[in-house]
Formats: C-alpha cells, structure tokens, sequence
C-alpha cells in the first residue's frame, strides 16, 4: 500500500514527530511504500541541519535525512511555512537575498501542492500533529 | 488526475495559533487541484467564522475576505456542527458566510464517505 | 474507520468529540491519549461505555513511557507501531483529532 505521512509540530516540543518517524518505519518493516513525507506548520523546523541536540538525546533531524538516504523517501518542506520560520536552501537564499542556508540533507523545499498531490496519489494520508 | 474527495477538518480557534490560517492555504491549494472538497467545523473550530474579525489591534491578517473568496474556487461545502454552535452561543447568522449547519452525527457520516480527512 | 486521538482526555476533548460526532468504528490512542486507557480514572467509565461502539485500540511504547502499560483497561487492545500500520490498513479513512 502507498502511504503519505503528514508531520505538523516541530522536533522536541511535541511528540508529533518522534510518533511519526516510528510509524514510517514500520510502514517499510511492513513492505509499504512510503511516497512522501510532507512538513508543514512548525514541522519544517525538522528540517534545520543546525539542529544540535546533546549527545545523549535522538537527533531526530539527522534520523529523517537517514531514513530519506536509506530507503529513498521524499521529504518535502513546504515553501510558505519554512519561508515563515526561517528554513533556507540555496534557492531560497538566493530568492530572498538571505545570507545562509539550513536546510538538512534529504530534504526539499517546495509547494503545498506536494501535499495535495500526495493525498490523491496515495491509499492512506496519516496526520501527525497538536 | 483523479478526483478525490478531501475533506479539512477545522477544531482550532483562530489567532491562538497559526493551525486555522495554514490550513485555509491548504484549502485553496485542493481547490486548484480540482479536487472534491469540502470543510467540516466542529469544537472551537466555529470560531473561525464568525463574523466581524477586526484584527488591527493584533497585527495579524484576518479571515473574513478569505471565506468570502472561498465560492470563487467552487468550495462551497462548509458544514457547521450544529452543537459546537449552540454550546459556544452563537447561530448560523454569526457567521462570515453562508454554510449548512448539520447535526455532529450528520457531519460524522460525510467523514466516513472522505478518501483524505486532513486535520491541522 | 480509523480516529486517532493523541490528548490526555483529561486536558482536551478530541476524544469525547470523537465519541459525539461518530456512530462507531476504530479509535487508536496514542501519544498523551493513552491515559484514556488506563483503569481506574475518571474516564474509566467513559471508555468502556465507547467500546460498545468502538473497536478501541492504544499504542504500546506511549504506555510503557508513560509507566502505564501494566494497568490498561480490559478489553482496550494494545498495539505496536506495527499494528498501528495495519489498522491504517484496515480502515479508511483515518482521522488524526488534533
């Protein structure tokens, strides 16, 4: 079955992403196909590489890129709630005349529209949120 | 492309938090997509209609026009539960806009119907 | 159809607005919603009266985290993530009640 997971709360705050991360995982323990992973609100703050979480703590963004590496799923941020929280690639830097970017490997920055395609292209949507 | 039958679940006060705004951009996204939309308001998410926002005193952008802009995308299934309303003191002519006022269980059946149920 | 609810029914109403506005189906509790499981409470009563109409489902390591895997209430079945994935599975649509 082809999954789409929505994740709506930034790391650490809310549990939101931890839940989200675990039920991806066994979404492809359990040989589904994940074809997008969308952030959106303040989920696209899973998406900074500045993220420095002590040593004894999950690194949940580096969990994401290594999960997008390993199994070749499409993280999408969405471009209007990172513009909004300060989340930059290079097309953005440049787009906006910012003078860095953050954005962590395995991640792109584009359209709402990813995440209305992925609700028609996909047999489940789930939500993770507040 | 398919059409599938989207429905945005609205349980959030507005200006609170960011939840309600966000997902009326959402909203309009469907809508370009030509999808089959339509938005349940439930809980405090009936606050976000009523009418009369008058925001200049927080410095954030209001909802009313963009309600009004809502039929210029063909949504016009906004469904209000009838409960939240009446709990919260207000009626049908509070609101911003024209919708249908169902009962919750009547609004519970639509979800039941929806391909996407998505919740901010 | 799946409802997952992820507030402590002691704070919030997702779940209680699951139980008003739905004639049945499944509900996972998960996250801060797993207290609605345990025996014992408040809502004790409120969950066995759901489970006439619900299927109600709570998942396991938020339980365990929480130190409440050993006083579930009888009858709520416990979950893995994988079980989690089957009852999106299982059921359409699913409903995240945030």
């Amino acid at each position: 079955m082809k999954f789409a997971i929505l994740v709506n709360e930034g790391p650490y705050t809310h549990e939101a992403s931890d839940t989200a991360y675990q039920f991806a995982k066994a979404v492809l323990a359990k040989g589904h196909e994940i074809f997008r992973i969308f952030f959106y609100h303040d989920g696209v703050n899973n998406a900074t590489r500045l993220t420095t979480p002590p040593q004894d703590d999950r690194n949940i963004v580096s969990r994401w890129s290594k999960l997008a590496e390993e199994h070749k799923i499409d993280l999408v941020v969405c471009v209007a709630a990172a513009q909004r929280r300060g989340i930059v690639d290079e097309g953005e830097m440049k787009r906006n005349g910012k003078d860095a970017t953050n954005l962590a490997p395995g991640f792109r920055i584009s359209g709402l529209g990813q995440l209305i395609e992925a609700g028609i292209q996909c047999d489940r949507l789930v939500v993770f949120g507040d | 492309m398919s059409v599938k039958k989207f429905m945005f679940v609205n349980r959030k006060a507005p200006y609170g938090t960011i939840y309600a705004w966000e997902a009326l951009e959402v909203v309009l996204i469907a809508a370009a997509f030509e999808q089959d939309v339509s938005l349940a308001f439930l809980d405090d998410g009936v606050f976000q209609l009523k009418k009369g926002h008058n925001t200049k005193g927080i410095d954030t952008k209001a909802f009313e026009k963009t309600w009004g802009a809502l039929e210029d995308y063909d949504i016009t299934k906004l469904y209000v539960a009838a409960e939240s309303l009446a709990e919260r003191g207000l009626t049908a002519d509070d609101l911003a806009v024209p919708v249908e006022v169902l009962s919750r269980s009547e609004i519970g059946k639509l979800m039941e119907e929806q391909d996407v149920i998505l919740s901010f | 159809m799946l409802h997952i609810v992820n507030k402590s029914p002691y704070e919030r109403p997702a779940l209680d607005s699951v139980l008003a506005t739905m004639s049945g189906g499944a509900i996972l509790l998960i996250e801060d919603g797993v207290y609605a499981a345990v025996k014992g409470g408040a809502q004790e009563a409120k969950i066995k009266a759901a489970m006439e109409r619900f299927k109600v489902y709570a998942l396991a390591a938020d339980l365990e985290a929480r130190g409440m895997a050993d006083r579930v209430i009888e009858g709520v079945t416990v979950v893995d993530y994988g079980g989690f994935v089957d009852l999106v599975v299982e059921h359409k649509p699913c409903q995240s009640w945030l």
